[in-house]
């Protein structure tokens, strides 16, 4: 029993980040029409947000301490992040301890400029353009953008502590009866858990509650009469764009700890944030929450031993490592729209 | 001549040409000038022209005439190299026996693939390869070891049976080979500080390509052809005047997934190991790459974009800062400085962005690619001269 | 590569374009090398083959720092490093047998595929007549294979699988690193004095030959010791976020957690223990413990706090204070600023070997190299008296137990030696049966 609570958390925080991704993703395509394939790469964009901002706090002074030696005998540098300078030592290692949570406020602008410059300068000219070219165009941009993080950051994964204060492990266990230890869960995934559902939360919230979002959705039902009433659809959708990268952002840097960032962390993500779409149902918002969370949780029960043993007696070993993909080929075979996609949207 | 027109006869003795030739156009400088990096002419990079020529020659039948994007079909190169390694470890180092096996292995499997993903077109079938390529990848990675022998690749060894083969007793390991004629064996022509190199294996696939490249030209004007034309402009007209789209997609699929096999069986044949990175959906990215930048639905363009990437991954990849310092090395060391940091990112390890920047501005501008844009400036050209509208010509692309 | 034999004409000559390769042969002048790529310039070319991007890109970073160093001392630049401390005084500092070296580098992206074309455009078009490097045992024996039949010497950079000199071992290729085995014979007396006899381990094992072989080694040494083995997890190598495999360790009643990872996937799979709280937790009354077999600092450092008190093995350590260790630090550390990891140390000693066997045989003939580097004992590398075995092509040295630093001085001080392991208890023989099933072969030259 507590083996199965602790993979259904476990499923929860990865479901948390395919749900996030599938989000903005499902989000551009019934706004926009548009199959992103570097939206995987706004993700990975988010996440080295933090490390940018890791580096930026991380700037500092050296002085040299010539009581202690380095390794080659010489006088031993001592670095002082400039933030500790200027507002004192203990203020200035909180602020670094709280890189990850600071850089969430530092990417929302940053991801917003990203996703509207992408828009005008890119998307927009594809909207007329066949699905196959959106999909070629955008894939060669992940291609430019990964390729540009891997010029600038090295290609090796960067580690981004969370703070010191949700590093550790929460015992959720013992609020449901088990014994102490039996059910504990680093505190850091169940605070990315809850931060994607008040991310989601705000996001279906805006589009409900909102007169914007309610244009949008009316957009997204029928986009030429609602232009027809004299509402520049084109527009809003061009920041829904960037409130869709900006989601994929903070995703991203909020997912650092659990997963420390590379370059190729967008193409890692594409597929399977793909996958969930279409499990979902493309277009459909509730869907892809639904699918992500679904599927993370599916693999990581496959990923449970007892559950291995079992399919590796049909000999099919690490059933972890393709469960997702065939459940998304049955899916697509049986019900082609998805979970909860309309009929007959993009249904052929 | 060959059952094709002269306009199409041309074109392909002008290839059986290149191909031929290549050792010589490949190697246009001295080896021990200062240009020498830019040759091309070695036996493993010229065997890597023509194999990844067949596979995209292959995947333009596919999307090339029905518009069908496949993010898959590395999966079946894979597949195919692994049923020439497995040949290459049960019955005879001959590249013959290993060669059917893997056209058929990756012909049977993509019929299979085949049959589920075209239930579906458009965008869904993108997504339904992709989904079929990455299983498939992490079947081989980890799922079938013992079948693929995981992360570490399959190889040969000394001990595998070979029923056919004599038994060896030399103590090396056995080579893959022609009845008899080595695929490794390279022939050296010395002329005046030039060396062109021959290899077997390299003219061998040179043969494959050839006749890949004759099969698919046929294909471009036949009446399948035709179909699978009008299933790219408009499949749903062609579904209201009764007929069923699908056979000659899913043929077409077979057809390329067979091309993909062969390619992947020519890939072992001349180096006996198969490794399941060559399935990530990444790799078959690189095919649409190829096919894209070279010309997609034209006859000459997927041969020319997997040069035109292979050469870059080999050639244009290695020039690191000193050499980029030894080009500029004439300027003032500010500028020199300068022109290295600006260029820096986009050569040497940075090709691939380089690569991404030309697919991006292809995509967006010259969707015929390189042959298209190369037709343009003919036409260009010629209409300065004649200034009469531009003629069909047959490597112009289908819209 | 030779010129064309023909053992079958009849069927030859249907093919055009074989045909035109029988009149090629009459025109040619065929080469007069002795050996593949035979250097016939002032210059000799070795190829540094080193992942630059994936799991164990950061080894690779720094294996490609320690060949420059290297090729810097063998022609007679910077302070001449472990040159100077090296038993053998056959290097001169003016190249290798007069010639100077060049290199060229590539990314085997930690992938057999891309390694083993990397290596062959090495071979075929740079005419490197050694490969060196690889920082994944799969890649290793990959391109350990491709040099054996092109008739190149390999100098394996750092493999850590049994493999690599057992099962798959090949006669052009050398390892100076040590094994799983080794690892295992030297870990387990400390592990007994440390955590008793009475131990279940549980072992998360990256899924390829390294894995597989260090954690068999791993469980049977520690078997021997009295441990009991609770399961055996194998994980991809290209897992990244491992907590799916970590979470069923935590009720699994296993005492011990045996990570058979390295590089980035030992500095995830280690910080993702961490974060599920395994460090803190109790079992049977005992304190949870953690074992990372294999060792670096580079993965010490990033794995940062985590790795303080593991235990684990390792080929060489920088704060190692004979005459070699220290004349390596310096250089190292005066050119790039920090010192070098135990991956820097194995491929500048296996480029130093290579060129002093080159040397002594006084020819690039790979089969002279191999009959002058077999059972070649030596000294003065940082390992103390090192012997090359002629059966195996495994050096045979002191193997060095070390633990995460509980107070670390310094950023690159985060482990300590705790025990050197003599050489005679990591030993084995030739036929030992983890390393049973290959055979070396024949040296060849590709003549």
């Amino acid at each position: 029993m507590d083996a199965i609570l602790l993979q259904v958390l476990n499923g929860l925080d990865k479901g948390s980040a395919y749900a996030l991704i599938a989000l903005g993703l499902t989000l551009i395509f019934g706004t926009l029409g548009v199959v992103n394939f570097a939206h995987g790469a706004l993700f990975m964009i988010g996440a080295f947000c933090a490390v940018t901002l890791q580096k930026i706090l991380n700037i500092s002074t050296i002085s040299l301490d010539p009581t202690k030696t380095d390794f080659l005998g010489d006088p031993l540098k001592i670095k002082t992040p400039l933030v500790e300078t200027w507002f004192g030592e203990i203020a200035g290692q909180a602020i670094i301890d709280w890189t990850v949570p600071l850089a969430v406020l530092f990417s929302i602008p940053i991801m917003l400029v990203i996703g509207y410059v992408m828009e005008r300068g890119l998307i927009r000219h594809f909207y007329k353009r066949p699905h196959a070219d959106q999909i070629l165009v955008t894939f060669g941009l992940a291609i430019v953008a990964g390729e540009l993080v891997k010029a600038n950051f090295g290609a090796t994964e960067i580690q981004v502590p969370a703070p010191d204060l949700l590093a550790g492990v929460t015992d959720l266990g013992v609020y449901l009866g088990f014994d102490v230890g039996r059910v504990a869960y680093p505190t850091w995934r169940i605070t990315f858990f809850c931060f994607s559902l008040a991310v989601i939360g705000s996001i279906f919230a805006f589009l409900q509650f909102t007169t914007f979002g309610m244009v949008v959705r009316a957009g997204m039902a029928d986009r030429e009469t609602v232009g027809l009433l004299g509402i520049n659809i084109d527009r809003k959708f061009t920041i829904m764009f960037g409130i869709a990268a900006a989601v994929a952002g903070v995703a991203g840097v909020m997912y650092t700890p659990i997963k420390p960032p590379s370059y190729e962390l967008g193409m890692q993500f594409l597929v399977i944030s793909f996958v969930v779409v279409v499990v979902g149902g493309m277009g459909s918002l509730a869907g892809a929450v639904l699918a992500g969370f679904m599927l993370g949780i599916l693999e990581s029960f496959a990923s449970m031993n007892e559950v291995k043993s079992f399919f590796e007696m049909l000999y099919l070993p690490s059933i972890d490592q393709i469960i997702i993909y065939l459940v998304a080929i049955i899916v697509l075979l049986v019900r082609p729209r998805g979970l909860l996609g309309k009929a007959g949207v993009m249904e052929d | 001549m060959l059952k094709l027109d002269k306009k199409d006869a041309v074109t392909f003795l002008f290839v059986v040409a290149i191909t031929l030739l290549a050792p010589f156009i490949m190697n246009p400088f001295p080896t021990e000038s200062g240009l020498a990096q830019f040759n091309a002419g070695y036996p493993d990079l010229m065997q890597r022209f023509v194999i990844f020529g067949i596979f995209a020659i292959g995947y333009n039948i596919l999307f090339g005439l029905t518009g069908y994007l496949s993010f898959g079909h590395a999966a079946f190169l894979g597949m195919g190299s692994y049923a020439a390694v497995w040949m290459f470890k049960l019955l005879t180092m001959n590249v013959i026996p290993a060669l059917i096996l893997s056209i058929i292995v990756a012909g049977l499997f993509s019929l299979l693939i085949g049959f589920i993903s075209l239930r579906r077109s458009g965008i869904y079938f993108s997504i339904l390869t992709l989904a079929f390529a990455e299983m498939s990848f992490r079947l081989a990675y980890s799922v079938l070891t013992p079948l693929t022998n995981g992360e570490t690749g399959l190889q040969i060894t000394l001990k595998d049976p070979r029923v056919l083969d004599a038994i060896n007793t030399t103590g090396h390991q056995p080579v893959t080979s022609l009845f008899g004629l080595e695929m490794r064996n390279t022939a050296t022509l010395d002329i005046a500080g030039w060396a062109f190199q021959f290899n077997v294996g390299y003219y061998v696939s040179a043969v494959f390509m050839l006749i890949a490249f004759y099969i698919s030209m046929r294909i471009f004007r036949s009446p399948f052809g035709l179909m699978l034309r009008a299933i790219k402009t408009n499949q749903t007209r062609l579904n209201y005047t009764g007929l069923n789209s699908r056979p000659y997609t899913l043929a077409a699929f077979v057809i390329s997934g067979m091309y993909a096999g062969l390619a992947g069986g020519l890939l072992a044949s001349m180096d006996p190991l198969a490794g399941a990175e060559r399935m990530q959906w990444t790799a078959s990215g690189e095919v649409v790459l190829m096919t894209i930048l070279g010309g997609a639905g034209t006859l000459l363009g997927p041969v020319l974009g997997a040069g035109f990437i292979k050469y870059f991954e080999n050639i244009f990849s290695k020039i690191n800062d000193n050499i980029l310092h030894s080009w500029f090395s004439f300027m003032p060391e500010s500028l020199e400085t300068f022109f290295t940091t600006i260029i820096h990112p986009f050569v040497g390890k940075g090709w691939h962005l380089t690569l991404g920047l030309m697919f991006m501005l292809i995509v967006t501008f010259l969707p015929g690619g390189l042959v298209d844009g190369g037709t343009r400036i003919w036409n260009r050209i010629r209409k300065n001269k004649k200034s009469s509208s531009s003629a069909a010509s047959s490597t112009e692309p289908v819209e | 590569m030779s010129k064309i034999e023909f053992t079958r004409r009849g069927i030859i000559k249907t093919s055009a374009a074989v045909g035109a390769g029988i009149a090629m042969p009459t025109l040619l002048t065929s080469p007069a090398a002795a050996y593949t790529n035979e250097p016939k310039g002032k210059t000799v070319t070795l190829g540094f083959n080193v992942p630059q991007t994936g799991a164990y890109a950061d080894e690779g970073a720094d294996e490609l720092r320690a060949y420059e160093l290297a090729v810097e001392h063998l022609n007679g630049g910077g302070d001449g490093g472990m040159m100077n401390t090296f038993s053998s005084k056959e290097l001169k500092g003016n190249g290798i047998l007069g010639k100077k070296v060049e290199f060229v580098t590539g990314d085997t992206q930690t992938k057999s595929d891309a390694a083993r074309a990397s290596a062959k455009s090495m071979i075929e078009k740079d005419n490197a007549v050694m490969i060196t490097g690889g920082s994944s045992s799969g890649v290793a024996i990959a391109v350990q294979g491709l040099c054996q039949e092109a008739g190149v010497i390999f100098m394996a950079g750092l493999t850590h699988s049994n493999d690599t000199t057992g099962k798959d071992k090949k006669a052009n290729g050398f390892r100076h690193f040590f094994n799983g085995y080794m690892s295992g014979a030297a870990l387990a007396p400390v592990l007994l004095e440390m955590y008793g006899p009475d131990r279940t381990a549980y072992h998360l094992t990256a899924d390829y030959t390294w894995g597989w072989t260090q954690q068999e080694s791993i469980q049977q040494a520690t078997e021997a010791i009295g441990w009991k083995t609770a399961k055996n997890v194998l994980t991809p190598l290209a897992t990244t976020d491992f907590s799916s495999y970590v979470a069923p360790v935590l009720n699994s009643g296993a005492d011990v957690l045996v990570l058979n990872h390295y590089g980035g996937n030992m500095i995830n799979s280690l910080t993702a223990a961490v974060q599920f709280g395994l460090r803190a937790k109790e079992v049977n009354g005992k304190n949870f413990e953690i074992v990372v077999p294999l060792y670096s600092r580079l993965m010490a450092k990033g794995a940062g706090e985590n790795v303080k008190g593991i235990f684990g093995s390792t080929n060489w350590h920088w704060s190692l204070q004979d005459e070699g260790s220290k004349a390596f630090v310096k250089s190292f550390g005066k050119k790039y600023g920090f010192p070098p990891s135990q991956a820097a140390h194995t491929v500048y000693c296996q480029t130093l070997l290579y060129a002093d066997a080159a040397e002594r045989a006084g020819t690039f003939n790979p089969c002279g190299i191999a009959e002058s580097l077999e059972g070649f004992k030596f000294d003065g590398l940082g390992n103390g008296a090192t012997e090359y075995r002629a059966g195996d092509h495994q050096c045979f040295k002191d193997v060095l137990v070390v633990k995460g630093k509980e107070n670390p001085t310094s950023e690159f001080d985060v482990l300590e030696v705790v025990k050197v392991t003599p050489r005679a208890q990591v030993e084995y023989p030739v036929d030992h049966a983890m390393f049973a099933g290959g055979e070396l072969g024949k040296c060849n030259s590709g003549a």
